[in-house]
């Protein structure tokens, strides 16, 4: 009865429930991700510009649609308003910095809070309504967030935008791609840790059951208005210092780049990546994040003299977007990390098939 | 004077939904410790009435205590706290959680740990609360035999097993009182006994009062202490399984008539 999903790897005991309970499922996965963490630490070492920008871009975007996929994947419920929260961590951490004059250090987990409490502001009204009427609550919270941004002069710098200081630890400035890089993978390694635990704990267990089953989990003692919102508040946490990260590595935040085009790449990546799956929401965001590039690379590798080509690249980069979350929910709806299991399993019982 | 082994005492319930007049004035109460059961045709309330004390219909009249604590008005969310547990007829269980994260969904109201510290399990405790429960439920699981299955996808097993499961859940909530919905409903003639030895074992051994709907009439003149006929959101008859079953009105409710009038088909017509 038992399905793959279950089956211990061969030589394997767990003699008491801690060993049960572990967020790796075998000693050999644990190892395997202590050492790719410590392995990307070399990066910085070896990688070129180019490469370090693309992991950093990664792991801002990554904490962000963890963030999605608390409230989306493990909740259940929509929201269109991702990037506004993004955007707002990012300003935030910037307002705090300037006006404040605290390190920015401490700005980035602030900004997050401060994302937070918008976030369950915005959860309020959510937490009552469903599907397409939520999609349209949270729709609107991302346009009046954008429309805030625009207009906020003392708080985002208006159309001009908003200077964000580098980063600084013990007065060591922290503003070139290298040295940001370990900034932005301390965040990283926090917030999947911080999201897998929470996850299977108590309220993260509310968060599926009011997903999978509302009405039961409230006979079992889950308070689904609470539930709910407090899945947005986590959303927007988590939002607010991929946010953070973000403004302060480039410096400088403006309205521009927080529309609902960058919602829905979020969205893109939870789904691509697997909904209600942590791990999934860093591979939809790496496949997403490298789709364009792939796309640049395979352009420049056809006809790198093709003038027609060339210009068409930008609408090929869009469109292979769309094409890729059509094809992702047509042949493989529960996403990467879902294949990544059955790989996993396959290998586990090969060569036989059970 | 409230009798203290009264557990549930249901008084003057009336709900209706538009015209539709479920349940009417329907009064009843079970005693500490009991196996309760609540037969009748469908439509006859039934549900309603489990509905009603677990919180998800507000009744439009009447009151419901549990030890000796008005219901009425309290949100289904906060009835586990007092020690209500149930169980639905049709499946609804989390569909895709593990069996064992469905159980441990059970314990949600007696684990103190949240997102704070959840989220740094290691440090502030989270981590031995969990683990302490980890061993209750385990318990629960070795005593509905669902061991086999703890890792499963609970959206992945069979029918018997789901109920089996559903039945652990509502255990973990440690309840004086479990309403069962149809615990037996589509299953074969094992796992209706299995069943059936699983309720007496939680009266008995687990100490808890059972409130149960069943359409086995085998299984429910065996098992409960005593027994409420419901037909047409009325309640027709209430006492032991024999003098139930001895009950002509009963056989009518259920039989039909022969012929001349009969106060069943009367109550009928005022719902209609």
């Amino acid at each position: 009865m038992a399905s793959a999903h279950s089956r211990m790897r061969c030589g394997e005991f767990r003699t008491n429930y801690r060993q049960d309970t572990t967020i790796f499922p075998t000693p050999l996965a644990r190892r395997v991700a202590v050492v790719s963490v410590l392995l990307l630490m070399l990066v910085p070492m070896f990688g070129s510009a180019y490469q370090l920008n693309l992991l950093i871009q990664i792991g801002y975007y990554g904490i962000a649609a963890l963030g999605l996929n608390i409230v989306v994947g493990f909740t259940g419920q929509i929201s269109l308003g991702h990037a506004a929260f993004f955007g707002l961590g990012a300003f935030s951490s910037a307002w705090i910095n300037s006006t404040t004059g605290i390190p920015v250090f401490f700005c980035i987990p602030l900004a997050g809070l401060m994302t937070m409490a918008v976030g369950l502001l915005v959860g309020i009204p959510a937490g009552r309504i469903k599907g397409l009427y939520l999609a349209i609550a949270t729709l609107a919270s991302q346009y009046i967030l954008e429309d805030f941004f625009a207009r906020a002069d003392w708080f985002t710098g208006g159309s001009a935008g908003a200077m964000a200081n580098p980063f600084s630890l013990f007065g060591y400035q922290m503003n070139s791609d290298r040295s940001y890089f370990y900034v932005v993978l301390f965040y990283v390694v926090i917030m999947y840790l911080a999201g897998t635990n929470l996850l299977r704990t108590r309220d993260g267990r509310a968060f599926v059951a009011v997903r999978d089953h509302y009405l039961s989990a409230e006979i079992m003692g889950i308070n689904l208005n609470k539930y709910r919102i407090l899945s947005f508040g986590i959303s927007s946490l988590y939002a607010g210092i991929g946010g953070a990260l973000f403004g302060h590595y480039l410096g400088f935040v403006s309205a521009e780049g927080f529309t609902i085009m960058l919602s829905i790449q979020f969205l893109a990546m939870v789904i691509i990546g697997g909904l209600g799956s942590v791990m999934g929401s860093m591979l939809g965001t790496v496949f997403m994040v490298l789709l364009p590039e792939v796309m640049e690379f395979g352009v420049h590798l056809v006809g790198s003299n093709n003038s027609a080509l060339t210009q068409a690249l930008a609408y090929i980069k869009e469109m292979a977007i769309g094409l890729a979350i059509i094809l992702f929910l047509i042949f493989e709806p529960d996403g990467l990390s879902h294949r990544w299991k059955m790989i996993k399993n396959y290998w586990k019982l090969y060569p036989f098939s059970y | 004077m409230p009798d203290p082994a009264l557990l549930l005492e249901v008084n003057d319930i009336s709900l209706s939904f538009g015209g539709v007049h479920a349940l009417t004035d329907v009064s009843f109460s079970v005693r500490k410790g009991e196996i309760f059961s609540i037969i009748g045709p469908n439509g006859a309330g039934k549900t309603s009435m489990l509905n009603c004390i677990s919180g998800r219909y507000q009744p439009n009249k009447g009151s419901i205590t549990f030890q000796q604590q008005e219901m009425i008005g309290l949100r289904p969310n906060d009835r586990c706290n007092l020690g209500i547990g149930r169980t639905f007829q049709n499946l609804a269980l989390f569909n895709h959680m593990s069996v064992l994260d469905n159980i441990m969904v059970g314990r949600h109201h007696l684990l103190r740990n949240n997102f704070l510290n959840g989220s740094i399990y290691w440090l502030l405790g989270a981590r031995k609360e969990e683990l302490t429960h980890r061993a209750e439920v385990e318990d629960i699981i070795d005593f509905l035999e669902i061991a086999h299955i703890r890792k499963a996808i609970a959206g992945t097993l069979s029918y018997g097993l789901r109920k089996r499961v559903e039945l652990a859940r509502a255990v973990a909530l440690r309840p004086d009182l479990i309403l069962l919905d149809e615990p037996m409903a589509g299953m074969n003639l094992e796992e209706k006994e299995d069943m059936a030895r699983y309720v007496i074992d939680l009266n008995e051994e687990w100490g808890m009062t059972v409130v149960m709907i069943e359409h086995d009439m085998g299984v429910v003149m065996d098992i409960s202490h005593r027994v409420m006929v419901l037909d047409f959101g009325r309640k027709i008859a209430e006492g032991l399984p024999d003098e139930v079953m001895a009950n002509p009105r009963v056989r009518t409710a259920y039989l039909g008539e022969d012929d001349g009038p009969s106060t069943t088909s009367a109550a009928a017509g005022e719902v209609a």
